[in-house]
């Protein structure tokens, strides 16, 4: 069982957003990245389970400058065997799908998974794109994968329920809440991971963004809140209607 | 509340600790520090800070903690690998102390004393015989060691201590006493200082179960509360020859383990003012007195600025001596000026925090009061503050004004 696991760098979730350039790029000055969490938690730690049961070896891959050298290294702390990094700054979903499938092409994968979405631009669409230059089967938002032989089983939250689907390999899956439980590196696996192989090539023919960024804006800063005392509905209602002038 | 085994209740309520590193710190480490502190972190937040507050309320050190505190490697980073160390540096020792502090001080006590002061003797002084038999043990915690060097009328002056070994042909015969010894109750081995015949100050391994040898808890403690302290008690305890270490003799000994513990302390308050600044700021931006967040007041301003002050500069001066002990520089006065200046910044945050937290600050909702009880201990222990004080007084002038 082979499996590549693609690893997205992500702002630490406490970090202040803002904009350079004319509010055309996103300020990286001082910020702390992370590893992509559903990236991390669910479709790294399974891949692992999912090799530590049945055999094989899960390579992580990630589209990024060397900032994200530090993040591939906890991925192998983790216990990933090995490491790729396509040495691009993605300005898009296609630019890090792209490159991603061009490498895989190269390779053999039974299985290529991704979080279900990074928490910067919560695209969700890095995977499905893989699997269409790639035309494999995509699976997304799995809440549990399990491999037998050559078929997948996955189960899916739908509306009002749950899904169960059955894919053949090679397949590309994104990751839901509930595929794994976060795996802390423990000090044997930090150790273990200074020699584990992290190779860095250029990045892909034919793998440049299709998207101009024309303007980011922040999210309207929150008003004040008015508290009301619950026996005052009379001061509710005149706020609603003189002030908010919604009724 | 759920509850958890031995009657400690775990809060469903997240750890909201956030790092704070003004200068920019964090540049000056490599990688692997920062795996290692972001690893140290979610173990702490998942399965400490839950319970922390229980465990201080009630008194309880939390046993349950030991195998992970193993797994994140906070019991001897830096022995090498094939003893079952984790061949550190002594900037990710430092590091793991931060973070266990940041926590809580009884926590990081735990691991200083298993690490500095019980696998770094066993390595540095023991027979290659007594490595292999303790070491890996306790690196993974399977083991839990202590350390005993004070006495109860040997404090600041350990040299003057009335423990002693009497060499009766086979085996040495140990009489005396130790006290103040964090993970005495629980422990399974102890490095013990006693003098021998001659008058020299010897240390060797004792075994929990060695006829006569007791280990007492001390109740009543207002500090470490979820650190187990105790006294150890020789009564013609029979040491094996094999059991002491061969070669050491006098207070290089002991005291080369408090330099070590130290340099882990001035790294480890750290945490705990962290911690208290963390908590105070963000209380600063959510509690309203006068239509605005206290936060927005020059006193609290001031108050928010002069802690995050101090705490960077408590951040160089302990990297710095990161580097000279990695480059196996640095002075032991150098490590007591780390101690003293980081634990009395640590101290004061606390109680900064504790004033801008109102009377919420005296409650277990936060962590200041335990941080604040816990400092009082750390400022004492390994060296009192006035003690080191001294050292750096001798240091720069060349006189001994201990006695």
């Amino acid at each position: 069982m082979k499996i590549l696991v693609c690893l997205s760098k992500v702002p630490d979730t406490t970090t202040k957003i803002s904009f350079t350039d004319n509010n055309t790029k996103f300020n990286a000055q001082g910020v702390t990245w992370i590893l992509n969490p559903t990236d991390e938690w669910y479709a790294l730690v399974r891949a692992l389970e999912i090799v530590e049961q049945q055999g094989g070896s899960v390579t992580v891959i990630h589209v990024g400058n060397a900032e994200g050298d530090q993040l591939i290294r906890k991925a192998l702390a983790i216990g990933a065997n090995d490491a790729v990094r396509i040495d691009v700054e993605p300005q898009d979903a296609f630019q890090a799908a792209a490159n991603i499938a061009q490498y895989a092409a190269q390779q053999s994968y039974d299985l290529i998974m991704t979080g279900k979405e990074t928490i910067n631009y919560n695209g969700a669409i890095v995977g499905g794109i893989i699997a269409e230059i790639l035309e494999l089967p995509y699976v997304s938002l799995a809440s549990s994968l399990d491999v037998n032989g050559s078929t997948a089983t996955m189960k899916c939250e739908i509306e009002g329920g749950e899904e169960t689907v059955e894919a053949s390999l090679p397949l590309v899956v994104s990751a839901n809440k509930g595929m794994a439980e976060q795996r802390i590196p423990n000090m044997r696996g930090i150790m273990t991971a200074r020699t584990k192989p992290l190779s860095v090539i250029p990045a892909f023919a034919n793998t440049q963004t299709q998207v101009e960024v024309v303007k980011f804006e922040a999210p309207p800063t929150r008003g004040n809140v008015h508290l009301v005392d619950p026996d005052n509905m009379d001061e509710l209602v005149r706020l609603l209607h003189d002030e908010a002038k919604v009724i | 509340m759920e509850s958890t085994s031995n009657n400690i209740h775990r809060v469903a309520k997240q750890d909201p600790y956030q790092y704070h590193d003004y200068y920019n710190i964090d540049d000056l480490l490599s990688d692997e520090h920062k795996i290692i502190r972001e690893a140290a972190r979610d173990w702490v937040k998942r399965e400490v800070s839950p319970i922390i507050e229980d465990c201080a309320q009630k008194c309880i050190f939390p046993k349950q903690i030991i195998k992970g505190l193993g797994e994140i490697g906070a019991f001897g980073p830096t022995i090498p690998v094939e003893y079952g160390g984790g061949g550190l540096d002594y900037i990710s020792y430092g590091i793991l102390m931060q973070e266990l502090e940041r926590c809580d001080s009884g926590i990081r006590s735990t691991a200083s004393v298993q690490g500095s002061l019980v696998m770094f003797p066993i390595y540095e002084f023991g027979s290659e015989a007594q490595r292999k038999k303790y070491l890996p043990k306790l690196a993974t915690g399977e083991m839990m060691g202590c350390f005993g060097l004070t006495e109860p009328n040997h404090g600041s002056n350990p040299a003057g201590m009335t423990s002693h070994i009497k060499d009766k042909g086979d085996y040495y015969l140990l009489n005396g006493a130790k006290m103040w010894i964090s993970n005495a109750p629980f422990a399974d081995i102890a490095v013990v200082w006693a003098k021998d015949e001659a008058g020299d100050i010897r240390g060797m391994v004792l075994e929990r179960g060695m006829e006569g040898f007791s280990t007492p808890e001390m109740h009543g403690k207002w500090s470490l509360r979820a650190s187990a302290t105790g006294e150890l008690i020789f009564q013609d305890v029979k040491v094996p020859k094999e059991n002491v270490f061969p070669d050491i003799k006098g207070l290089k000994g002991p005291l080369s383990c408090l330099s070590s513990a130290r340099f882990g302390i001035a790294w480890g308050v750290i945490g705990a003012a962290l911690d208290c600044y963390d908590s105070a700021l963000r209380y600063s931006q959510e509690r309203i007195q006068f239509d605005k967040p206290i936060g927005a007041f020059q006193l609290t301003q001031k108050k928010l600025a002069e802690m995050i002050t101090e705490i960077t500069k408590a951040q160089l001066l302990a990297w710095r001596l990161g580097v000279l002990k990695n480059e196996k520089r640095a002075t032991p006065a150098q490590i007591s000026m780390a101690k003293r200046n980081n634990v009395e910044m640590a101290i004061n945050i606390a109680r900064e925090a504790r004033q801008i937290h109102g009377g919420m600050g005296i409650t277990g909702e936060y962590p200041i009061m335990r941080h604040m009880m816990n400092l009082e201990s750390v400022i004492t222990y390994e060296g009192t503050h006035d003690i080191h004080l001294l050292i750096t007084g001798m240091d720069v002038t060349g006189f001994n004004a201990f006695k």
